[in-house]
């Protein structure tokens, strides 16, 4: 065996004992961790880094990886909060091992339907012609039924190029859930976070995959969150909503959307195809999902100020990365909610 | 002396026992790999029959399982990057190990063993970004099969090129003495000898072509239901849709998953079967003359 020279264990001894005087340090603060929906993503950023400020000591870590990765790692207990574009499923609510859960509602987004058509710098577009282009029923520009929405419009012979999410998505659930609801008649696919898109389409990575698709080809035409659309330079069509009016997504078409909806006791609504002349019919919505007991009375008091924020100072960073932020009404319900999370009155072994 | 006896006897015993355990966990892994991934697929073929893996038809909302698109997708860019990948790999072993002078052969061989080690997401990463986007050859079974193939060169030679080594010197000299030319030399010697190896190392290429997952998810297009011999459409391959679509599946669709990868288990297994048997029939009269 090798002997060491004692200063060596000595040198070893004292920086063993440094690290675990920093553990003890470092769980001073708590640590937040959050994965889920990818389209509330960049509210979750930049809520966090602005949440920051006032709470030096509360860490939060926000990973995205979709809707249903939240919901399942909650469901686990492998994170303390999840993002999701859509609520659980009653069977797998049942499965989650902390117990009964919380919906709190944080944005509406617009889902725009982008496309890239020379000559055309506005489209109008109704649910019924969205399901046959998807369906690839209707596969040029020029024809009849996209003509008869847009009188005066110089709509041009090239052919229609449909393209969708190639990973499974929040963004195709509402989008096909939108056309299951207003197109009920036409809509063949279902919906779904993966539908049986026609072959003859095409499948892009995430939103900016998607988005990236419509801006390289000519003709062109496909669903990304209003965000990534701007952020790209796209064009986005009107949408005819129940009022029989043509909306632009917008931030405010979106909160305009969000005032007639009916919400349920549990916070649970859906924001698609809502009343008013205002709305923009494609709207999804994002909530976060806590469970209703917190055992750890720290973490649970971080989450508590976390949700409060999103809720309330948070709402305010939403229409500048083009969300919309909630209703009225919606916030403050959602903001009373925060005080059913009830948190174990014993202290962690943090001090 | 006893003392000692004893004690050798002892290390002798636990080695043989390590290794034996060693083989038998190797085993073990496998066998529940196959029975935990087959359980948890049995819902989409209760639901699905072996309409699962006969089906063109890809329907989640539905409940609607059919991989045939995706075996077809699988196979068909796995033919194509076997294709391309095997005649450069096999010309680069040779030259390597019977054309090349020492003084070039050497630092080729540690450039291509080297190569060998880097993981193949490296090169498919290289590929999407310059075959996809710089070449335009956009997002079809070809592309996916280009990259495919660069991804798998670097094993195939290096493997080849340990197994055509070991061809005994004496067989070659023997050949070259009787009046051979340098490829009839290989051609009566070298290839002969190597035959199983070289099934081998394309079997092991093959397995890697078959099974990668992200490169192949980001050029081969994700079109659905495309089951065609044209090498410009876009399709899909199994462990693309495993990758795309986990994330947000539910329950059957998961189940629906997981089949597919355990019909990608299978194929596998029924490959490598097949080479076996093919590499052992055309061993026996090739032996001894």
């Amino acid at each position: 065996m090798t002997t060491y020279p004692t200063k060596t264990l000595a040198a070893m001894f004292a920086a063993v004992a440094l690290a675990v005087a920093g553990l003890a340090y470092g769980a001073a603060g708590v640590t937040l961790n959050g994965s889920g929906s990818t389209l509330s993503k960049p509210f979750q950023e930049a809520a966090i880094e602005q949440f920051r400020k006032s709470h030096k000591q509360i860490t939060i870590n926000y990973g995205g990886g979709g809707s249903g990765k939240g919901r399942q790692d909650l469901a686990d207990m492998v994170v303390d909060f999840a993002g999701s574009d859509s609520p659980f499923k009653a069977s797998e609510a049942a499965k989650a091992k902390g117990g009964p859960i919380l919906y709190f509602p944080i944005l509406l987004s617009p889902i725009a339907l982008s496309y890239n058509v020379g000559g055309v710098d506005k489209l109008q577009l109704s649910a019924p012609t969205i399901a046959k282009i998807f369906q690839r029923e209707i596969k040029k520009w020029n024809d009849p039924t996209i003509a008869a929405e847009n009188p005066g419009a110089r709509l041009p012979d090239t052919a229609i190029v449909v393209a969708h999410r190639a990973d499974g998505s929040g963004t195709t659930q509402n989008f096909t859930e939108y056309l299951n609801t207003a197109a009920k008649k036409d809509w063949k696919l279902n919906s779904g976070s993966t539908v049986g898109w026609p072959s003859d389409t095409q499948a892009g990575q995430g939103n900016s995959g998607v988005a990236q698709i419509v801006k390289s080809t000519k003709g062109a035409i496909g669903y990304v969150d209003l965000s990534d659309a701007k952020a790209s330079g796209l064009k986005a069509a009107a949408i005819k909503n129940r009022s029989g009016k043509y909306v632009e997504p917008s931030p405010a078409a979106a909160s305009a959307a969000g005032e007639g909806i009916e919400v349920r006791d549990n916070l649970l609504f859906s924001a698609l195809d809502a009343k008013g002349d205002h709305a923009y019919p494609i709207t999804a919505q994002t909530w976060v999902i806590v469970y209703a007991r917190q055992v750890d009375q720290a973490k649970g008091e971080a989450l508590k100020a976390y949700l409060t924020y999103l809720l309330q100072d948070g709402q305010g960073l939403l229409t500048e990365i083009d969300y919309a932020p909630l209703p009225k009404r919606l916030q403050e319900r959602a903001v009373k909610q925060v005080d059913k999370i009830k948190v174990a009155a014993h202290a962690s072994l943090a001090p | 002396m006893i003392d000692l006896g004893a004690k050798r006897a002892y290390a002798d015993r636990a080695f043989r026992w390590m290794t034996a355990g060693a083989a038998g966990v190797v085993l073990l892994i496998l066998w529940l790999v196959a029975v935990t991934m087959t359980r948890r697929s049995l819902p989409v073929f209760r639901q699905m029959g072996l309409g699962f893996l006969t089906d063109r038809q890809w329907s989640p909302p539905d409940d609607i399982f059919g991989a045939l698109p995706f075996i077809w997708g699988t196979t068909f860019t796995a033919a194509l990057a076997i294709v391309i990948a095997v005649p450069i790999s096999l010309g680069l072993a040779l030259f390597m190990t019977q054309v090349a002078p020492p003084r070039l052969a050497k630092p080729l061989v540690s450039l291509i063993d080297l190569l060998a080690g880097v993981p193949s997401v490296v090169f498919g990463l290289w590929g999407v970004l310059v075959l996809s986007q710089h070449f335009n050859l956009g997002r079809s079974f070809l592309t996916a099969g280009v990259i495919l193939a660069i991804m798998i060169t670097p094993i195939i030679t290096s493997l080849s090129r340990e197994v055509i080594d070991t061809t005994p010197p004496g067989d070659k000299e023997g050949a070259l003495a009787m009046g051979a030319t340098r490829w009839e030399m290989i051609a009566a010697t070298v290839l002969p000898h190597s035959k199983g190896g070289l099934v081998g190392a394309v079997m092991l290429g093959l397995g890697r072509a078959m099974g990668e997952t992200i490169a192949a998810a980001l050029v081969i297009g994700s079109a659905l239901g495309q089951i065609t011999f044209d090498p410009f459409a876009s399709g899909n391959s199994m462990p693309a849709v495993i990758a795309n679509e986990w994330g947000e599946a539910q329950e059957l669709h998961k189940a629906a998953l997981i089949a597919l990868a355990v019909t990608l288990f299978a194929i596998t297994i029924v490959v490598n079967l097949t080479a076996t048997a093919i590499v052992q029939r055309s061993w026996r009269p090739g032996r001894g003359t």
